[in-house]
């Protein structure tokens, strides 16, 4: 009976893990595929040609896309989390009228599907003149990354205990210095996991790329593969899409893997009690 | 080392009146507790000292300085919190000099100031430890030592011995009356709801009642003549006994209070008379709870030597002579 037990779990466990991960796998064996061994269905490893990733790295502005996903991307984060950080101190710490009703405004940002702001956000983005740069996504990135990160971190702050603060504040710090010195290293678990959600978010976010950008230089990757077309308008370069979407799957899954490791839980515990 | 003057201080969250015009004054060096029954505004009265919570009228002096307005860090005063609320993620040491480097201080006189109240609390060896890897007392005298590098004029303990077991209690309770003594008379204000630790440490206690001050002086005062019937029954431990009613008219009083320790068992020649329904002995002592006719509640007796007394036996009881508290209605005593 228990064998049975065990059994079934790791069957489970196998069926999500192939669920979860074939994708990937595929992609990653048909990008060593070449000319018509593509579009044969083989789930094991047939070719080794890194011909395709040749062919990303030299055709096209494919580097050019990655360092444009990088660059918003990363500054994406630091806006969301220095906005978010300093705005979910005064959420949960800051007493003032309407606190709650801004809560749920901040919340209520987040439900609006991006079609429905699509046209509003392009007339603001071409009226403050940044159309084509990569600060027309990277404001819109943080506009829609803001209210979690804000959720998250608010409630996180507001669980750290308010003696710290308040001896902080005894011994002569300002707000600023409150955050940057007390709160922000008690809070690196929930820093991480919404810099990391926001980094995700911005890394593979289609539309508003698509619409903001016009050029291929200033393009991030999503739209690059996207928009990669092969030797004729009646060709689609699997090869090449399947070995570009690997390359720019490999940096998330590094940062995802190394911050896990540094998401360490119960970091205030032993400062208040016990 | 400063001298601290409340004049109709008062404090309110909205509606709601939390300190209802405290008069006080507090000598420089000494050691004022402020004790009384949870929700009494004991706490409050000490966050407005420290200036983490603003007054809503009245005026606070530190040594005949309005410093009603001013931040905290600049009041002079360190604060030790019951929760010990140290940095988690800063060694002992960097704890305690967290204060100074952020008022500027040179690294050679932080060093020297962090390492010398190490020394006096004996935590010197544990500077480059984290919170976490402390015992609760430990972190305590952190907490303290971190409150001691700043230099404060006043010193500032909120309920600091609450979160430790009773033994690291009694030891830190000493070591916290020895830092009074070997610190020059430093101000101390320290608030409990524990009348003993009040009475231990105190220079003066001042008992808080509802937002209002019912009576402030040395414990043996308090002790020996409390001005109201509240805080007769709240200082001292066991509870002072209380007898209403056709007993207490025969004294001329509407509430008689005595202490346990000034009824006596006395068969020959008793004043009273009642049943002991129960005994508890603590070794040094043997209480007796004595049911009368005529008290709601039996009255507790501390027991003279080591007569063993049956259950249940009716035993004669006498107060002594002059240590009968007399209270009128409204709890005010007559004297």
């Amino acid at each position: 009976m228990k064998l049975v037990k065990s059994g079934l779990f790791y069957l489970a466990v196998v069926v999500i893990v192939v669920i979860a991960v074939f994708p990937f796998y595929y992609a990653i064996i048909t990008s060593f595929k070449t000319g018509t061994a593509l579009f044969e269905v083989s789930y094991l490893p047939t070719e080794f040609n890194w011909d395709n990733y040749v062919s990303v790295f030299s055709q096209g502005e494919f580097p050019r896309n990655i360092l444009n996903s990088v660059f918003v991307a990363t500054m994406t984060v630091a806006l969301a989390l220095l906005l978010g950080v300093t705005a979910s101190y005064a959420l949960a710490r800051v007493h003032f009228r309407g606190r709650t009703l801004l809560l749920l405004t901040i919340l209520g940002v987040s439900m609006f599907p991006q079609i429905a702001v699509l046209a509003g956000l392009f007339e603001l983005i071409r009226f403050v003149g940044i159309f084509n740069t990569p600060w027309a996504l990277i404001l819109s990135y943080t506009i829609f990354t803001l209210p979690f990160t804000v959720w998250v971190l608010t409630t996180f702050m507001r669980d750290l205990p308010i003696e710290i603060e308040e001896a902080a504040i005894v011994d002569g710090a300002t707000p600023w210095v409150i955050i940057t010195k007390v709160f922000m290293p008690l809070m690196w678990p929930a820093l991480v996991t919404t810099g990391l959600l926001a980094f995700i978010g911005a890394w593979n976010e289609f539309l508003f790329a698509l619409t903001f950008t016009s050029s291929n230089t200033t393009r991030t990757v999503p739209v690059a593969i996207a928009l990669l077309s092969g030797a004729t308008q009646y060709e689609t370069p699997w090869g090449i899409i399947m070995a570009a979407s690997v390359v720019v799957t490999i940096p998330l899954i590094i940062l995802v893997l190394i911050f896990q490791r540094k998401i360490v839980a119960g970091l205030t515990a032993g400062g208040v009690k016990g | 080392m400063a001298s601290i003057i409340l004049r109709d201080v008062r404090k309110s969250y909205g509606a709601v009146d939390v300190i209802k015009g405290v008069d006080l004054e507090i000598e420089k060096g000494e050691f004022m507790v402020f004790v009384g029954p949870s929700g009494c505004g004991k706490s409050t009265l000490l966050r407005l000292i420290s200036g983490l919570e603003d007054i809503t009228s009245g005026d606070m002096m530190f040594d005949g300085e309005r410093v009603n307005d001013l931040a905290p860090s600049k009041r002079g005063i360190a604060m030790v919190f019951q929760s010990y609320a140290l940095y988690p993620h800063m060694k002992v040491y960097d704890n305690m000099a967290f204060g100074m480097k952020l008022a500027k201080a040179g690294p050679d006189e932080i060093r020297k100031r962090v390492e010398s109240a190490a020394k006096l609390l004996q935590i010197d060896h544990l500077l480059d430890r984290l919170p976490k890897q402390l015992s609760g007392g430990q972190r305590q005298r952190v907490a303290i030592g971190r409150a001691i590098v700043r230099d404060p004029r006043v010193f500032l303990f909120d309920e600091p011995l609450s979160n430790l077991d009773a033994a690291l209690r009694v030891a830190t309770r000493l070591e916290i009356a020895k830092l009074h003594h070997s610190m020059g008379n430093v101000t101390m204000i320290y608030v409990t709801h524990d009348q003993v630790e009040a009475m231990t440490l105190a220079d003066r206690i001042c008992v808080l009642r509802d937002g209002l001050v019912m009576q402030v002086g040395s414990p043996t005062e308090l002790y020996e003549r409390p001005n109201s019937i509240f805080v007769a029954g709240f200082i001292g431990s066991p509870k002072m006994n209380f007898i209403n009613g056709q007993i207490a008219k025969g004294f001329g009083a509407h509430t008689i209070g005595i202490r346990s320790e000034h009824v006596v068992v006395d068969n020959d020649n008793p004043v009273w008379r009642g049943d002991v329904v129960h005994a508890e002995n603590l070794g040094s002592d043997n209480y007796l709870f004595v049911e009368m006719p005529g008290a709601d509640e039996p009255v507790l007796v501390r027991q003279e030597g080591k007569t063993a007394i049956p259950y249940g036996a009716s035993i004669g009881i006498r107060p002594i002579e002059g240590n009968l508290h007399r209270f009128d209605e409204k709890g005010t005593p007559i004297r």
